[in-house]
């Protein structure tokens, strides 16, 4: 048992493929609380595509794929932050408007190579097993930014998130809070590519952290067994894959989904039964 | 400021002010002021501006034209000074907090950017928590409380604010009779600290017996005063319109479903005091 366990990470790509795991894990799950509870989900699908273009243009370059990523996606988060506030247009709008332009021009990017396959191939699915050092670097450095800055201002994303009157009335400027949250989640998108892949990379916002909010009553215990849970799926994907052959990203998903599945049905208090006995009883 | 400016200014002085929501005017040339410590009911038909004043007094909505001043200050420059209690409707009751988190969160505007509540802060929440009556609820989720006892968290919330002026948006609405009475014995408590307090309601009863003043809102503010001179028959008419019916000197509202008055069913019928002369 302990063998089966430990075996796979004999090998120095599969060491650093569980780093990466554990740091997009606990990241996406984090932020993804405020992702769940300011309706944010339809953004950070959003976010996650729109990031194809930087990463086309960085492949033709042949410059670092991340950082491509990264400058696309805060374009993009600036982008959507912009139009929503002074056009007057409803945010939804804007992202939709931002999403599609952004997404066609990375297809329309990517047509003109020949041999993009294999490697947009890994950042639309994720390819955890070809992490690089480098990348680890890069993912773990963006990880603590992130991470610091929602701990420091906390209460102000609390207040923002739960209130955005009172956090007005009290001078704790809610618009730039928002706009915090999207270069934060911008940048938690982009450490995601690497492991899980654009197209998963929203799931791993939502499900976790959806997961917790079944079965906590407070922001920091939510923010904790979202972490725990996202942490988990991605160890357990990562076996997954070694194990049974198949795509770490989609197998990461496919767990974190099954334990949204169980909460929603057993959570003491939100839960399928728990409702249900709530129902019963009054 | 010197504190004898302070008391010789009305608290809440509002001249031919005039507030547009989404284009078009919701308020339109009212003019009032309100002294230091007084208690007005706001009251008016559904769309009357109600909580477009209260939105203009806390600085979320610009004033178009006029004067705002609030203990001589322009809307949104209060910080703590002014607490503000939304409608229920308005609050994600879904949302991860217990009540000890809500209330604490009336003490973040004293707090800096970088720093955690202290000891003083836990003071004034267990303060108010008391005052309220909810301090044993500290550790429950808000979803998880009836309606009255969620309204207590967020007048808690505004107590440790420790504001000047109380704006309580609806605060009758929604709620059982127990916790109707519960806030108008907050409201007594209150009067005697010298807080200015603000209530927009549909319940012209507990306008014209609890408070001092009232003010008849209907896009322009028609009557402003004590309620004996508010609540007459040509103010009423002039507010509520075809909404209002007098009956041998009693005055029934129907402030349910504006434009369909007479359609014989879900008709909430207010029965309100005697109209004065």
């Amino acid at each position: 048992m302990i063998t089966w366990l430990t075996d796979p990470f004999t090998l120095q790509f599969m060491q650093r493929a569980l780093l990466a795991s554990l740091i997009v894990g606990v990241l996406c799950s984090v932020i993804g609380t405020f992702v769940v509870l300011r309706a944010m989900a339809f953004l950070g699908d959003a976010l996650a595509h729109a990031i194809l273009p930087g990463v086309a243009i960085a492949y033709l370059l042949g410059a670092n794929l991340l950082i491509g990523a990264l400058v696309a996606a805060i374009l993009v988060a600036v982008g959507i932050g912009v139009f929503s506030r002074r056009g007057g247009l409803k945010e939804d709008t804007a992202i939709g408007i931002l999403f599609a332009a952004a997404l066609a021009f990375g297809v329309l990017l990517m047509s003109t190579v020949r041999s993009y396959a294999t490697d947009l191939t890994h950042i639309l699915f994720g390819n955890v097993l070809g992490v690089s050092v480098a990348d680890l670097w890069l993912t773990g450095i963006l990880a603590v930014i992130v991470l610091t800055v929602l701990i420091v201002f906390f209460k102000e994303f609390q207040l923002a998130s739960f209130d955005p009157v009172l956090a007005h009335m009290l001078g704790k400027r809610p618009e730039t809070l928002r706009f915090a949250m999207l270069i934060l989640l911008a940048l938690t998108i982009v450490v995601g590519l690497q492991t899980v892949g654009v197209g998963l990379v929203a799931a791993m916002l939502v499900t976790p952290a959806a997961t917790a909010y079944l079965l906590t009553r407070r922001l920091a215990a939510m923010m904790a067994v979202s972490a725990v849970i996202g942490a988990a799926s991605s160890v357990a994907g990562l076996y997954a894959s070694y194990y049974l052959n198949v795509a770490s990203g989609a197998a990461v998903v496919l767990i974190a989904t099954a334990a949204f599945l169980l909460a929603y049905i057993f959570a003491p208090r939100r839960g399928l039964f728990a409702r249900r006995a709530l129902r019963r009883a009054a | 400021m010197s504190a004898a400016t302070a008391a010789a200014a009305a608290c809440l002085l509002l001249e031919d002010v005039t507030v547009a929501y989404g284009g078009r005017a919701a308020l339109e040339g009212v003019t009032m002021s309100v002294p230091h410590g007084a208690q007005v009911a706001i009251v008016g038909p559904n769309g009357a501006g109600k909580s477009t004043l209260f939105k203009a007094l806390v600085g979320l909505l610009p004033v178009r034209s006029g004067t705002m001043l609030l203990s001589d200050r322009a809307p949104g420059k209060h910080g703590d000074t002014i607490a503000y209690v939304p409608q229920r409707e308005e609050i994600d009751w879904g949302f991860p907090v217990t009540v000890h988190d809500v209330v604490m969160m009336g003490r973040y505007g004293s707090l800096g950017w970088f720093h955690r509540p202290k000891a003083a802060d836990r003071e004034v929440v267990a303060r108010c928590l008391d005052e309220l009556g909810i301090a044993e609820l500290e550790r429950r989720a808000i979803g998880e409380l009836s309606g009255g006892q969620q309204q207590r968290v967020f007048l808690a919330r505004a107590l440790a604010q420790e504001p000047h002026v109380l704006l309580l948006d609806e605060p009758f609405t929604g709620v059982d009779v127990g916790a109707r009475e519960a806030l108008l014995t907050l409201l007594d408590k209150l009067r005697g600290r010298g807080i200015t307090v603000l209530v927009s309601t549909h319940d012209m009863e507990t306008a014209a017996q609890r408070f001092e003043l009232t003010a008849l809102l209907n896009r322009r503010l028609i009557a402003y005063g004590e309620p004996a001179t508010v609540f007459t028959q040509e103010h009423l008419s002039e507010a509520f319109g075809g909404q209002a019916l007098f009956l041998g000197g009693m005055a029934v509202i129907d402030q349910c479903c504006e434009g369909h008055l007479g359609d014989g069913e879900g008709h909430g019928h207010s029965h309100e005091p005697p109209v004065g002369p």
